[in-house]
């Protein structure tokens, strides 16, 4: 089983002036591993960090756009995965961390641990949809991922994390926010 | 006891569509983010889905409408969420976090099944109408009653202002709009 920290600092390393929406726990470790002006943690409400990701891939379509999302936010907006295939933005890419549990509300269980997202996204339209519970083949397919056309999705099948430190001010900083529309429209 | 409402008594009784969407326009409106309602379908909805100036993307769940276009909004794309005020209060979790704490410019249409545009919502029969304008007055939304022709006008200011000001703004369509 892959750990998410892990699938992130792979990420990391081909990350080129994208929009990385990430929120709860995918957040705590993202800033962690990737901190900088175009990290969009403020989404306002759980579940809406797909939605976001949405509205800034319409935007800029001059710009590419990765979501990290946990599976717990994206059961809370499931319908947003038919919204976005529709939209059909080429820009963007969602990453869901599928570890079974709202992590950052207690590790209690998602309703049913059995979900395929990726089936989800390719039967609601997602230009191409993937599952990665392998490290090395993670780190093999992730420029290819990334590059292509969207909107693209990818499951990253993690064990739960350590426990993590959410410090929800720091990510909900009003000047995060300035810092990054003003880097976002440089 | 039912207060009348300026406009019944003045005898204007009617709301054209075309009028509203022509205000949209002039309000540097580009993204319509909606989820089909029953009063503004056919005067609002339809010509807006016709009108090629608009880039309409229609949404499983109103929610969905407030993070779409607060990420617009970084792009300072104008946009405008079309719902009914059951998908408003739906979202209301969404409108606190988004457009009230982060104060990002969410500027909705409101569509008030139910209402009565002879009698102010405020005390109107119908309990989720009567309780849309209180909910906006404690949240800070600035709102405004589209009832007639005559209240067209406020549109452009609205919206103009929830861009200037970064704050969320809800224009309360109180009657079925006509087509033309």
């Amino acid at each position: 089983m892959m750990k998410r920290d892990e699938c992130f600092r792979i990420l990391a390393r081909h990350i080129k002036g994208e929009a990385v929406v990430a929120t709860y726990s995918s957040a705590v470790d993202w800033v962690d591993i990737s901190p900088g002006p175009l990290n969009y943690l403020s989404i306002g409400a759980m579940g809406l960090d797909s939605s976001h990701g949405l509205g800034l891939a319409l935007g800029r379509p001059d710009k590419r756009v990765i979501v990290l999302q946990g599976d717990g936010s994206l059961l809370m907006n499931l319908g947003s995965l038919v919204t976005i295939a529709a939209a059909a933005p080429k820009n963007l890419v969602h990453f869901v961390a599928q570890n079974d549990t709202y992590e950052a509300n207690g590790s209690q269980p998602i309703p049913n641990p059995k979900l395929n997202f990726a089936d989800m996204a390719r039967a609601s339209g997602y230009a191409a949809a993937y599952d990665f519970s392998d490290l090395k083949v993670f780190e093999q397919q992730v420029a290819h991922v990334l590059e292509q056309e969207g909107p693209v999705f990818a499951t990253l099948h993690i064990a739960p994390s350590k426990p993590l430190k959410y410090d929800y001010p720091s990510l909900y900083d009003p000047e995060k926010r300035k810092a990054f529309k003003a880097e976002w429209q440089s | 006891m039912e207060a009348p409402i300026a406009a019944a008594a003045s005898g204007l009784h009617e709301l054209h569509g075309g009028g509203i969407i022509a205000a949209i326009k002039a309000s540097g409106i580009e993204y319509v983010l909606a989820v089909p309602d029953i009063v503004t379908s056919k005067g609002l909805l339809s010509p807006i889905a016709r009108d090629n100036d608009f880039k309409l993307i229609r949404v499983c769940k109103e929610d969905e409408c407030i993070g779409i276009a607060s990420g617009l909004s970084y792009s300072d794309k104008r946009a405008l969420v079309l719902i009914q005020y059951t998908g408003f209060l739906d979202s209301l979790n969404a409108i606190r976090g988004i457009a009230v704490e982060y104060k990002q410019p969410i500027c909705m249409m409101v569509g008030l099944l139910g209402h009565d545009p002879d009698v102010a919502p405020r005390v109107s029969p119908r309990y989720g109408v009567r309780i849309i304008e209180p909910i906006c007055d404690d949240m800070g939304i600035a709102h405004h009653l589209i009832n007639d022709d005559a209240d067209v006008s406020k549109i452009r200011p609205a919206i103009d202002k929830a861009y200037r000001e970064s704050a969320p703004v809800a224009l309360l369509i109180g009657r079925r709009p006509s087509a033309s």
